[in-house]
């Protein structure tokens, strides 16, 4: 596991969760009986990641303290799970599918158009801080194909054309977190 | 043939999202029959009188499952619903829970008192994110209208249903890996035996239903087993989702009886209307990534001539040499300009990615082979390689916990089985393969 926490995206100190979060983890914690609150963590994880932009160090350490958990059941989940960035990330991370049925029409295309667009590579985040394009394995959407999921948003039957609104979409604000 | 829809029927009316139009439509009707004239035992025999098959691409028996559910005294059983559709191919659960949430909620309330237990839970993909927020919305009216909570309809039955997401992670589809994640750990598959229905959840008696298998006990209920049974064709009885994709005129999800040819799915009006762009057929994996790909002579037909039809038998038919299988209906069409290399490599990527890492067979060999089918794809292959790959396939097959090795194995072994003039051709034509692809495989003469 690699961790960095000297980057210049989404890096501001952490100073705890919002309150509407911690809300959030009181009540999802609830959805499981007495000493068995570790299943929420997925969900938490997720919540986390949403409010601090990523998975930092502390951001998990904090999780592990609500949960009364060992830091490393934490670090351990968060990855496993391809969903989680435990590196700093752009302010929209563009997670474009990958697997075969994507491919068979067209995805290869489509993630060499964004690198070109955003002037970066697979894994890489654009100067301004926005973007970060990641590849991912199959997102359950291959009718619709070729799909991106931008923070929870799915972008469906991609085109060239449609890449561009996108972009400028995030870029305006019109689409928002 | 005319195509009845068991789940789908109401999907296109305008609020059925919603409680009051699911209800107005007939929704619930199955918990009502359950609570008030069956016990939960009946409820079972109904599920296994209807020959239901589990959706999520084993086929094994819905109500046998059910049957194998331990239940000893003072210990909670669990019902799970999987809904960590990830399956190459697959969408269909997706459609189903977008569109008619109820539809699953009411299958979890009818089967989760068949089964005894008073907390569900469905573990859904976590890119599924948005889908989860539809689930809650309906499960809190069906709090709202005592569907679920304390007393449902005052008859002294108990239950609470919750959605847990994943975090990406192919292998938590699998029942053990599911039921880690679900404890909130890394989705690891446990060794089996003992199996979910005696230790699951939290060491408690667990039973684990893909979705579209829970909303299909919903007409079992409301119209009896025997009628689902009298749907379908042999042993595929019912209605099955079919998500298909990849390069056809209309994919989508499509509900089909069991039965229908499969001609008639791929060419048909009511169905995906044929290849796209006029291209021809050149291949078919008809269940999902992990299941055995067929060349085009193999796809609406079967090896003795026969019509090949949408069932878990006549998809099987010949086995693994001439056939393939139904798996979770994730249907997928290559045209003729596609590269089958191209197209194993990928599948064997995916594998290599989602591969846990616990059995060294399988994150091993899915990696090995995913960087000799990517030397092969690129024009570095050598003639040893295929015969490599077979070698690498047969000490994964069968030697890991859980079946994510079979899965990676199988779709390379059928691909070099029936296209091996396509792999040699990568070979001996290294400058060409990567300028053209090689089209249709000739179809070998049979004696």
């Amino acid at each position: 596991m690699k961790i960095e926490s000297n980057s210049n995206q989404n890096t501001a100190e952490f100073k705890g969760f919002s309150k509407e979060t911690l809300a959030k983890f009181d009540e999802i914690k609830n959805h499981f009986a007495a000493g068995k609150e570790k299943s929420a963590i997925i969900r938490m994880l997720h919540l986390a990641q949403s409010e601090i932009g990523w998975l930092s160090t502390e951001g998990m350490d904090e999780l592990a303290k609500i949960l009364n958990i060992q830091t490393i059941e934490v670090y351990e989940v968060a990855t496993f799970y391809t969903m989680f960035h435990v590196n700093p990330v752009g302010k929209y991370v563009f997670e474009v599918c990958r697997t075969g049925p994507c491919m068979l029409v067209g995805s290869d295309k489509i993630i060499e158009y964004i690198e070109e667009k955003l002037n970066i590579k697979v894994g890489g985040t654009s100067a301004d801080g926005a973007f970060t394009l990641k590849t991912v394995e199959c997102l359950g959407a291959c009718g619709y194909a070729p799909v991106l999921q931008c923070n929870y948003k799915f972008h469906e039957n991609l085109t060239k054309e449609k890449v561009d609104e996108l972009i400028e979409a995030y870029r305006s604000g019109i689409i928002e977190n | 043939m005319k195509n009845r829809k068991l789940l789908l029927e109401n999907v296109h009316i305008p609020g059925i999202e919603t409680f009051d139009v699911y209800r107005k439509n007939g929704g619930y009707r199955s918990v009502e029959k359950a609570l008030n004239s069956m016990t939960p035992d009946e409820v079972v025999e109904e599920v296994k009188k209807s020959g239901l098959r589990g959706r999520g691409g084993a086929g094994f028996p819905t109500g046998m499952k059910w049957s194998f559910l331990a239940k000893p005294e003072g210990v909670p059983r669990y019902l799970v619903c999987n809904a960590d559709e990830s399956e190459p191919g697959t969408f269909k659960d997706r459609y189903l829970m977008e569109k008619i949430p109820h539809l699953l909620i009411e299958g979890m309330i009818t089967s989760s008192y068949a089964l005894g237990a008073n907390t569900s839970y469905i573990y859904i993909r976590g890119e599924f994110m948005y889908i989860l927020h539809i689930l809650e919305k309906a499960i809190a009216e069906a709090y709202d209208k005592g569907f679920l909570g304390k007393n449902i309809l005052g008859k002294g039955y108990d239950l609470d249903l919750f959605v847990v997401p994943g975090g990406g992670a192919y292998i938590c589809g699998e029942e053990t890996a599911l039921l880690e994640s679900l404890e909130g750990k890394r989705g690891n598959p446990r060794i089996k035996p003992p199996f979910p229905a005696v230790k699951g959840l939290w060491g408690c008696p667990t039973v684990v239903n893909n979705v579209e298998s829970l909303a299909a006990v919903v007409p079992i209920i409301n119209d009896g087993g025997d009628s689902y049974a009298a749907i379908g064709i042999g042993r595929s009885t019912g209605t099955k989702l079919i998500s298909a994709c990849g390069n056809l005129v209309k994919p989508g999800v499509y509900e089909i009886e069991m039965g229908l040819s499969v001609e008639e799915f791929i060419y048909g009006d009511d169905y995906c209307q044929g290849i796209a762009n006029n291209k021809k057929l050149k291949a078919c994996v008809p269940g999902g990534s992990s299941v055995p790909i067929l060349p085009h002579y193999l796809v609406t037909k079967t090896v003795s001539g026969e019509d090949r039809l949408m069932s878990y038998e006549s998809l099987a038919d010949g086995g693994f040499v001439s056939g393939s299988m139904l798996g979770s209906g994730g249907f997928i069409i290559f045209d003729e300009d596609q590269c089958i290399v191209r197209n194993t490599w990928n599948f064997t990527r995916f594998y290599a990615h989602e591969s846990c890492g616990q059995c060294s067979p399988c994150r091993e060999g899915t990696g090995w082979m995913e960087k000799v089918l990517h030397r092969l794809e690129n024009g570095h292959g050598n003639i040893r390689d295929i015969d490599l790959l077979a070698e690498i396939n047969k000490k994964i097959e069968g030697n890991t916990i859980c079946p994510l090795g079979d899965a990676a194995a199988w779709p390379v072994a059928a691909a070099i089985r029936h296209f091996r003039d396509e792999f040699e051709w990568h070979v001996t034509n290294k400058d060409e393969a990567i300028t053209r692809n090689y089209g249709l495989s000739k179809e070998p003469l049979i004696a």
